[in-house]
């Protein structure tokens, strides 16, 4: 695989616009972008480059915000940190989302991730897309819990810092006084020996004629005005009156629908369709034959999708017509138990330790595949006039699904308008990589001279996704003559998307894991927290059948193997006392805990479940600490967390994608059952400010809750759950363990 | 020919009897804010008020709101005589319940609902009502927000 080449140097880059503005930005660029921006964008004398916030002569201010709102609140959290720097008025501060050119691709989570490379999740080589790599140099992604901590942090408030000196220097030399004795506040400099102010926008023009800082200096936290503060957010008004645009709501009196229907053996051809019947219904314009796959057109939705059902159509068989889950589940253990596998980590030697161990412990886990299930199902508009296109969809990087999309429908990038909506839910279904169906979009609306909107129905997005992937984890642990443990072997299932993830905390002297990457034809990609959803299951469920087997309280053995980790240890001290761990409980009731850093954040948590009368595991309470160093937003932060346990717990009781006759089994929402108002527990939250830098929230919170649960269950039943999901499985109390907490 | 209020005005429609409310809404008339989730009346992210009382629009015939008030979220503020925010969409504001927002035409419509019809709902009461999915998890957040809006009303309704 090719590493982009991406240069290192960091431009700050001032331009005049239209209008007496100013817009600043810094970038770490590559010349030939300012010149395509420069050719393509430019007009009379703008020199228009990378650019994240706007001055306006009316003292307003525009922050450009590189990323897709799914609902983490990223637009205000952005905004916050830029005009905090800038010591702007928050009145006065307009967000925007970056519109989808080059001129506002985003390297900061390229740098982020590790300078050369962002991981496979982000890029989607784990699937082998039809995109090269390199296409990745020019970002709008919008994944890995990386805005704030990566864009925000790198650009927005430098950018911020860059503008406020180079208004206070322009102010200063406006009064002929000394830089220092001027000061900034609320969108204006001030004079204060003199009595003088200047608003921003009126020194707008000559800010865009100064030479940028090349270091300005950030806040201390001390200094924080707005970060650190929970600002309502500013997509909310529009969410509660219906006017908040998405994707899928894209509307024009002379667009024409497409309701689709894929090959339901992944991979399979398209041999023939009979349309006759289809084609008689009323406003079917036409049904498109796709390679793997088939749409009707019509004037209205519902009649497209009636439509389809009409359509006879044969798929070419495949040698995969027969797989199903189980087979598939025994393809994972037949490789697992015929390989080795490639190195993930190693210290130590743990067979040695395993031959010398005085007791071995060894667990078999496995989890399914899950399905994304986003409230809006996956569509997208285009409407292609000659060798132009307009698009909207929801999408997690606007960027790359234009270059996607006009890549398809045999355009030119720039020839392809871009329209920015809300998404209505993303969770890692709509990266670019996987947003598989924007290709049969923009195929079905080559055909028409009108837009096309094609929305899949909640079966296809459902039976059509990219999957999390089911994973199978073999476990070995070896205890020492005093039950003290000395080794952790694991053997798992790959592809590995998140590098990391099944590595341990936990000071275990010998350490042997190994992935073993295994083909099926089930296509996969990152599901909120990607691996660390399966692999902290496995890895804390695990954790505690160690800590039975030794005899040792599990909360006293993470701490004990804990002791070069202080973030972890202070996390689950904040999190088991908030839950009460140790003290009294109502009768019937357990704690279990889990504990994981992911994306640069550390979450404990503890769940309080009891066995129902009909056997089935109740989660009354979760309680998450949370070190996400310091949050920009700490409501917002909080909502994420709140967000990413149900989502994580939806997963735990309920999720599962299985696979009959190579095809999806589960459709809709009844055989994929979400949690709801009833079922969702009490969650409680506890923000932990360790003084690091920001950590993510968009997924950290997801992990850990799986393995709370099944470690509560344990306590209660005795039974060790090695298996997601849960929520039907029928339990019997066992109070033996009672002591155990 | 399908005919009934919406949002307080004569709507006309030249479609087949059968055709889902829903789709009469979104794509026949220009009314995106109810949205499409399901299609099988599951997950309400389409809920819309027919006389008042919460219904899945995806499920709904035209033929089976002929005649009637058709209430969505565009006209929630209307319906209830001001052209101001709604208690509840207030409260929606106020707790930030929202995040990717998409269900919460539905939601919204679902609490009006049932607080019109409940006007102090208990917690049980809100779990059997409210069975509309949020995949972004904004349950907490919702729960307190109904109690809120219930108790702005009940302050309303007595001052």
């Amino acid at each position: 695989m090719n590493k982009p080449k991406l240069s290192r140097r960091k431009f700050l880059l001032v331009s005049a616009v239209a209008g007496g503005g100013v817009l600043i930005g810094y970038a770490a660029t590559r010349p030939s972008r300012h010149r395509v921006a420069n050719d393509t964008l430019a007009e009379g004398g703008e020199r228009f480059v990378t650019s994240w916030i706007r001055l306006q002569p009316d003292n307003r201010i525009t922050v450009y915000v590189p990323h897709s709102e799914m609902g983490q609140g990223i637009h205000t959290a952005l905004g916050q940190m830029a005009a905090d720097e800038l010591d702007a008025d928050w009145e006065l501060v307009d967000i925007e989302q970056a519109p989808a050119t080059d001129l506002f691709a985003n390297d900061a989570i390229v740098k982020g991730f590790g300078e050369e490379l962002l991981p496979p999740f982000l890029t989607g080589v784990v699937n082998a897309s039809a995109l090269t790599v390199a296409r990745i140099a020019n970002l709008q992604t919008t994944g890995g819990s990386s805005s704030v901590r990566y864009t925000g942090e790198n650009t927005i408030r430098v950018a911020g810092a860059a503008a406020r000196q180079m208004l206070l220097q322009c102010a200063a030399e406006r009064w002929g006084v000394p830089l220092a004795e001027c000061s900034t506040e609320l969108s204006h400099v001030h004079h204060s020996a003199s009595g003088r102010s200047l608003a921003y926008g009126e020194l707008a023009e000559a800010a865009a004629r100064m030479e940028p800082p090349e270091n300005p200096v950030l806040k201390e936290p001390s200094q924080f005005n707005l970060m650190g503060k929970a600002i309502s957010r500013r997509d909310i008004p529009a969410k509660v009156d219906g006017s908040a645009p998405y994707g899928i709501d894209a509307h024009s009196e002379d667009m024409l629908y497409a309701a689709l229907r894929l090959a339901p053996v992944f991979g399979a051809k398209l041999v023939s369709v009979d349309a006759g019947q289809a084609l008689a219904q009323r406003g079917v314009r036409r049904v498109v034959e796709l390679e793997d796959g088939y749409a009707v057109v019509a004037d209205n939705y519902w009649r497209a999708k009636q439509a389809l059902e009409l359509v006879e159509a044969t798929f070419e068989s495949t040698e995969n017509d027969k797989v199903s889950s189980a087979m598939l589940a025994e393809r994972f253990d037949a490789a697992l138990a015929g390989d080795n596998g490639s190195e993930d980590f190693e210290s130590g030697d743990a067979d040695a330790a395993l031959e010398a161990a005085g007791d071995v412990l060894e667990a078999s886990y496995r989890v399914p595949y899950l399905a994304h299930a986003a409230m809006e199902p996956m569509n997208s508009t285009m409407h292609i006039q000659g060798d132009r296109a307009e698009l909207w969809t929801s999408t997690q990087d606007a960027l790359a699904i234009k270059a996607r999309a006009a890549s398809t429908a045999g355009l030119r990038e720039d020839d392809v308008t871009y329209h920015h909506s809300y998404l209505g839910g993303g969770f890692g279904r709509r990266l670019p990589f996987t947003w598989n169906v924007i290709d049969h979009a923009a195929l079905i609306a080559r055909e028409f001279d009108v837009p096309v909107k094609t929305i899949l129905t909640r079966e296809e997005d459902m039976r059509q996704d990219y999957y999390r992937p089911a994973v199978h984890s073999n476990f070995r642990a070896a205890f020492d003559g005093e039950g003290r443990v000395t080794a952790w072997r694991n053997r798992f299932t790959g592809p590995i998307q998140v590098p990391g993830a099944a590595h341990i905390p936990y000071a275990i002297p010998n350490q042997s894991i190994r992935v073993v990457d295994v083909e099926t034809h089930v296509p996969i990609a990152s599901w909120r927290s990607v691996d660390h959803s399966q692999q902290t299951f496995f890895i804390e469920s695990f954790i505690d059948e160690i800590a039975h087997r030794a005899g040792v309280n599990p909360y006293q053995l993470r701490m004990d193997l804990l002791q070069e980790h202080p973030r972890h240890r202070n996390v689950l001290q904040v999190a088991a006392e908030a839950a009460g761990y140790g003290s009294g409980l109502p009768e019937g009731h357990a704690l279990g805990l889990a504990v994981q850093e992911s994306f640069g954040s550390i979450a404990a948590q503890v769940a309080e479940v009891s066995i129902g009368d009909d056997g089935r595991a109740i989660v009354h309470k979760v309680t998450c600490a949370m070190d996400c160093g310091w949050a920009v937003n700490p409501d917002g932060a909080e909502a994420q967390i709140e967000s990413g346990i149900i989502f994580g717990l939806t997963a735990a009781l309920h999720g599962a994608i299985t696979i009959e006759n190579g095809q999806v089994v589960q459709g809709n929402f009844p055989d994929y059952e979400m949690l709801r108002m009833a079922t969702t527990p009490e969650i409680v939250v506890h923000l932990v400010e360790s003084g690091n830098p920001p950590g993510g929230l968009g997924e950290p919170a997801t992990p850990p809750v799986a393995a709370a649960v099944a470690n509560a269950i344990y306590i209660l039943t005795g039974q060790r759950i090695r298996e997601l999901p849960i929520g039907d499985r029928e339990f019997t109390l066992d109070r033996s363990l009672a002591g155990n907490v | 020919m399908a005919n009934f209020r919406l949002n307080g005005e004569s709507r006309e429609l030249d479609i087949e009897p059968e055709m889902p409310l829903l789709w009469a809404l979104r794509d026949e008339l220009g009314m995106t804010g109810t949205k499409f989730g399901c299609g099988i009346g599951n997950c309400g992210a389409c809920t819309v008020q027919v006389d008042g009382n919460a219904a899945r629009s995806c499920i709904t015939p035209v033929s089976a709101v002929e005649g009637r008030d058709v209430t969505t979220i565009e006209g929630l503020a209307t319906a209830l005589g001001g052209d101001e925010l709604t208690p509840v969409q207030q409260a929606w504001i106020d707790h930030q319940v929202p995040q990717c927002g998409y269900c919460q035409s539905g939601m919204i419509m679902a609490a009006s609902s049932l607080l019109a019809r409940i006007p102090a709902p208990s917690d049980a009461d809100i779990d059997a009502t409210i069975t509309n999915i949020c995949r972004c998890g904004s349950y907490p957040r919702m729960r307190k927000a109904i109690h809120a809006a219930a108790a702005a009303m009940a302050v309303d309704a007595t001052a």
